[in-house]
């Protein structure tokens, strides 16, 4: 797969208000899915410019962290601090979400989800073509996206993160499906927004191979 | 936001239409039920003349809820949803334009449809319009307080006969409005205005209170 | 830790008391109203005896609706606070309500044969008690729907609160939808105005159906605070197991 530079992207990286002077942070965060508590006590914070792995067992609580911290799911107790923004929907409107799922219409075009998510989040449409480009799909952007392999439709989702920019990027096992190119492409885009100055927190079953920080939920389990 | 807006609106339009006309259905629904009418009725003019305008919001009404159980649930099921939450817009506006896609895509062709069917059920030609007016404003009343129902029962699975109970009681006011403007417009009547303001006020404040409403519900779906 | 279930230990102590009292307050009432209601009240002179459901179907319709604006109230303070108690009140009026509701139908279809010589006549206030009817049944269906005892309870408070703020547009729109259907001369159900011999009975009846409704709603909320205990007794012991 060639990969092209993305012509779009600021050589000086993310702007200023897109930044996140004050980093990520939790104040006594616990979790609960339904009347089960995931864990609790989760103070940490995080600078910009860092790629955290986040690490546990099935069941441990990565998904709930991740979603909680895009403020799609309200907290058990404590605080989540994205910057200065505390409430719920000015973080969603801070971070990217790549979940397991892929938010793919199967009967849409590649290109109009493209389209769709430069306007959903505020990015630029005229990129449209270097962000497939960029994914290895531009060849395949007029089919709709039900043809795409496991793997091709990951890499669309990719698309996402680069579209339009936000500070935070929230990664639930990114890496599934992927195959070695792909995981490259993965690695080269994160390294890429850590080193703009945006963080990106992963949850991951193997490490990505990047420097990375740890969180590891296991060791707060209730 | 705006741009956000739009593009969730064109999208649900793009999708309602795509793959051999999925908006087709109900459309299709709907002409079936007025059919049915006659059928039941036989074919005397007087007395279909009586039954047209009502039947044509009732099928309009059941046409409306077929569409709603997939409205959300496929967006909560593929998660899209979790993207119109991280959206540059308000998720109750991003309701809201899927409503309005949902009216375009649906709303207004069963009102031109409904207009022309109730040239068969004996309405004066001069009513047909009116009636096809009332239908469109009507079923954007159907169609918003539709959104709370879809998005209280998306996580349901068959959750469609659950949305009718949940939207039923709602939508006695604009049937209620509708049919009598219907009514009064096909019977030659003069007083049909008092009855359209009332549906065109009720509709208006559900397409008000049903966005906001289903974006509530929405958040708790995504919880 | 978080208490996911707000501790309503307070709440079982009282009503534990509280349950059987209003029990016994709602059959001391029925059995001094009934008899009232039944016997010594006088016949209506339009409607002659059978006045008499008039004792069980206004209170009915009374305690329908008025329990619909408690779970209302009820669904407000579970949005806003997050209560658990107000989940439960909701949850365990809805039935009762639904209950009220259909005893409302019930005689009201009794009372229209010897009065409009049919089992069932689309009077508006009949028409918006089938509403009424439906709605509870549709909070009660998502209720149902829902696994999730806690997603359930939030959903199902949503659709009250936007059902409570539509009942007096549905109230209007039926009203208007009978004015102009039914000329003014069919006679309706309690809309004179009422002797004082008949006031009295009434309000005892009315008094007798809100203690009925309380206690019957008390039970119900100590039976699904029970069940809920019970469900987090069982996640506890499959969780501790190996």
């Amino acid at each position: 797969m060639t990969r092209r530079a993305f012509k779009g992207q600021p050589s000086e990286g993310l702007t200023d208000e897109s930044r996140l002077v004050d980093g990520l942070a939790f104040e006594g965060l616990a979790l609960a899915r339904g009347s089960r508590l995931l864990f609790q006590d989760l103070t940490a914070c995080y600078q910009p410019g860092v790629l955290v792995e986040l690490t546990g067992p099935n069941g441990s609580g990565k998904t709930t962290l991740l979603r909680a911290i895009a403020g799609l799911a309200s907290p058990a107790a404590g605080v989540i601090r994205m910057g200065r923004a505390t409430d719920p929907e000015d973080r969603a409107s801070l971070a990217h979400l790549l979940g397991h799922r892929d938010g793919l219409k199967g009967a849409l075009a590649l290109r109009a989800h493209v389209r769709f998510w430069a306007e959903l989040f505020a990015g630029d449409a005229g990129q449209i073509d270097d962000a497939l480009a960029l994914v290895g799909l531009r060849g395949l952007s007029a089919l709709p996206a039900r043809v795409l392999s496991q793997g091709q439709a990951r890499r669309l989702a990719l698309t996402r993160l680069v579209i339009a920019q936000r500070p935070v990027w929230l990664l639930d096992e990114p890496a599934a499906g992927l195959d070695r190119a792909g995981k490259n492409l993965l690695a080269d885009l994160i390294d890429r927004q850590v080193r703009q100055g945006g963080l990106v927190i992963a949850a991951v079953h193997e490490p990505l191979g990047l420097p990375a920080q740890s969180l590891a939920l296991e060791s707060l389990k209730p | 936001m705006i741009r956000a807006l739009m593009s969730v609106y064109r999208r649900d339009v793009a999708l309602a239409w795509a793959g051999g006309g999925g908006a087709a259905a109900p459309l299709g629904f709907y002409v079936g039920v007025v059919l049915l009418l006659p059928l039941a009725m036989g074919p005397e003019r007087a007395l279909i003349a009586a039954a047209g305008p009502p039947l044509l919001w009732v099928a309009g009404a059941l046409s409306v809820l077929m569409t709603l159980e997939r409205l959300f649930q496929a967006d909560l099921e593929d998660a899209s949803l979790d993207q119109l939450l991280l959206a540059a817009a308000p998720l109750e506006l991003a309701a809201f334009a899927k409503g309005a896609a949902l009216w375009t895509a649906l709303g207004l062709p069963m009102a031109l449809v409904g207009g022309i069917a109730s040239l068969t059920l004996q309405t004066p030609p001069a009513a047909a319009p009116i009636i096809a007016l009332g239908l469109a404003v009507g079923m954007a009343g159907f169609i918003s307080i539709g959104l709370l129902g879809a998005a209280l029962a998306a996580g349901v699975r068959r959750g469609g006969v659950l949305i009718a109970v949940l939207v039923l009681p709602f939508f006695a006011p604009p049937i209620i409005f509708g049919a009598a403007a219907a009514a009064a417009a096909s019977a030659g009547e003069a007083p049909f205005e008092g009855a359209f303001q009332l549906l065109g006020a009720c509709c208006l404040f559900y397409a008000a209170l049903g966005p906001i409403a289903a974006a509530a519900a929405l958040r708790l779906q995504a919880d | 830790m978080i208490t996911v279930f707000a501790n309503p230990d307070r709440f079982m102590a009282l009503s534990r008391y509280l349950t059987p009292i209003l029990a016994a307050a709602a059959a001391a009432l029925f059995a001094w109203g009934l008899p009232q209601a039944l016997v010594t009240s006088p016949p209506d002179y339009q409607m002659g005896e059978t006045v008499r459901i008039m004792y069980v179907h206004v209170p009915a319709a009374w305690w329908a609706l008025g329990l619909y604006a408690a779970m209302g109230m009820a669904s407000f303070v579970s949005l806003v606070w997050r209560h658990v108690l107000a989940d439960v009140a909701a949850r365990a009026m809805a039935p009762v309500g639904a209950v009220l509701a259909a005893l409302c139908l019930i005689t009201g279809s009794l009372w229209g044969r010897p009065t409009w010589g049919t089992w069932w006549e689309w009077d508006a206030r009949l028409t918006s008690m089938l509403v009424l009817f439906i709605t509870y049944i549709g909070y009660l269906a998502l209720w149902a729907a829902i696994e999730d005892a806690q997603r359930a309870a939030r959903l199902a408070a949503i659709l009250c609160l936007v059902g409570l703020i539509n009942l007096p547009i549905i109230r209007f729109s039926v009203d208007w939808w009978y004015t102009l259907h039914q000329p003014a001369s069919v006679l309706r159900l309690g809309g004179s105005a009422i002797d004082p011999a008949m006031l009295s009975p009434l309000l005892i009846m009315a008094g007798a159906f809100a203690c009925a409704a309380a206690s019957i709603t008390l039970l119900g909320m100590r039976s699904l605070i029970h069940r809920r205990q019970a469900l987090a007794a069982e996640l506890r012991l499959a969780r501790s197991a190996p």
